[in-house]
């Protein structure tokens, strides 16, 4: 059980969690799905800080993203794999 | 980990427990604050209120105002009360409903009198409420006294992924002990409104929870001139990495557990219906939550924090916890119980679910929290809109 860069909740999710301090460019973090408890890698296309999000496949405009399984937003500017998804690529489908 | 049966707590008049055993001076209307500031301030053993309202409110909105006070003095964490009001017909309402717990309350009105004739006249029954209730010893008190409540605050994506799960699994586990348990934040379930319904143990409880959720989601649409999104996530939850409203809500809904809630209360309302979980229809600002949260009755609560927020409430001990561990070494300060470790794989959430159980009965049986230690006392009413 070694410690994870990321942590993603579930096996249906889109984007995991930065779990250090931040990861660096390049990086392959190992990250730890909660639900199955199984782990995959994603390489980190840039410096992403801790509670960040990262995202584990390539997205499109339109998309959304998934995360506790459950919609949490559009994705607003495309996302590729390893990239930071936050405010600058993704917004709430509320409002 | 065996849970320990029972706390030491103060045992009231109406059968209730109280985990803390103050004497309060409660203030009707925000006019009357200094008076009331005065009289704690004569008295040792008591504390002022103070807050903001009370004149010239209507309609639900004064409703509220008097639940919120009637609901704090009622709070088993409150030995006695001083109630100090501009007028007596107001002051008597709620010293007449707060009398009915069996608590020892005396109210005063100023008019007529002034300030000075007022403090003397309050600060003598002041002092023998204060010395009656120091004589006032913990007993043994089963679990199901305690009544939990909870909420989260600067919250960021590691309130989601551990210290709120921690919040649920202490659910989990202190739930067969017959404990009342409460969560709020009807704003901070958007996005996770209908998951979230979906929980209620009844078709009754499902339905009171959506109206109750339409009809804030309403209001917003009214009232908002742009959208949210300035305020909700806020930067702090933006600067945790939270993204969307939705992000915030899941993270949110994970204090509750697997559990169900039997009955959604209105702000400050006290649950009628039992043991169990119940959703309380409250803002989701932190110190405006837990006060309407302890007007309802409740007497420890758990506040899972990530970038740090650092709330407390003069009556309710304020419990924190984090998993952030930026934040549990920046502001230890401020951090009751750390969980971070479940971030690095070195706690499971069952372990933080212990280690958090173990620190709430620590504050339950005496032990101050780091609010209480730094003198946070957020007394804040929730305003439903303008004055007459």
């Amino acid at each position: 059980m070694s410690q994870p860069d990321l942590i993603i909740h579930d096996e249906k999710d889109n984007v995991g969690v930065v779990v250090i301090e931040k990861t660096k460019k390049g990086q392959e973090c190992s990250a730890w799905i909660m639900e199955n408890d199984k782990s995959i890698k994603v390489s980190s296309t840039n410096e992403v800080p801790l509670g960040h999000k990262i995202a584990l496949k390539d997205l499109k405009e339109g998309d959304t993203i998934l995360k506790y399984g459950h919609d949490i937003g559009k994705v607003v500017k495309s996302i590729k794999k390893g990239d930071h998804v936050h405010v600058h690529n993704v917004k709430t489908k509320k409002w | 980990m065996e849970i320990p049966k029972s706390f030491l707590g103060y045992k009231r008049e109406n059968g209730r427990a109280g985990t803390r055993n103050h004497v309060i001076i409660l203030p009707v209307d925000d006019i009357s604050n200094a008076c009331a500031e005065a009289v704690a301030n004569n008295i040792k053993g008591t504390i002022a209120l103070p807050h903001s309202y009370g004149r010239l409110q209507f309609g639900a909105d004064l409703e509220l105002h008097f639940r919120t006070m009637i609901g704090t003095g009622k709070n088993p964490n409150v030995a006695a009360v001083i109630v100090i009001g501009i007028e007596p017909k107001w002051t008597k309402k709620i010293v007449d409903e707060i009398a009915k717990t069996g608590k020892p309350v005396e109210g005063f009105h100023i008019e007529r009198t002034g300030d000075i004739g007022t403090i003397m006249k309050a600060s003598k029954k002041a002092q023998e409420f204060s010395q009656w209730a120091s004589e006032k010893q913990r007993e043994e008190c089963p679990l199901s006294d305690l009544w939990i409540s909870v909420k989260c605050g600067e919250s960021d994506t590691t309130s989601g992924l551990a210290s709120n799960p921690t919040v649920g699994n202490l659910m989990e586990k202190l739930e067969p002990f017959g404990v009342h348990l409460c969560f709020g934040e009807t704003s901070e379930l958007t996005g996770a409104e209908t998951v979230c319904a979906a929980r209620g143990a009844t078709q009754e409880a499902k339905e009171k929870f959506m109206k109750t959720w339409n009809s804030y989601n309403d209001f917003i649409l009214k009232e908002a001139t742009d959208d949210l999104s300035e305020s909700q996530p806020t930067a702090g939850n933006i600067a945790g990495g939270l993204t969307t409203i939705e992000e915030k809500a899941f993270g949110n809904f994970q204090k509750i557990g697997n559990l169900k809630f039997i009955d959604v209360l209105e702000p400050a309302e006290e649950p009628k219906k039992g043991k169990g979980l119940y959703f309380m229809d409250t803002s989701s600002a932190a110190a405006e939550c837990v006060t309407l949260q302890a007007a309802g009755g409740f007497n420890i609560h758990l506040f899972p924090t990530g970038q740090g927020n650092i709330i407390g409430n003069p009556i309710e001990p304020v419990v924190k916890l984090t998993a952030n561990p930026l934040t549990a070494k920046l502001m230890k300060e401020h951090v009751d119980c750390d969980v971070s470790k479940i971030l690095s794989r070195e706690m499971n959430l069952s372990q933080a679910g212990d280690e958090l159980i173990k620190t709430m009965l620590k504050v339950a049986n005496g032990r101050l929290t780091c609010a209480e230690a730094l003198g946070h006392k957020e007394f804040v009413m929730t305003k439903l809109y303008r004055s007459a």
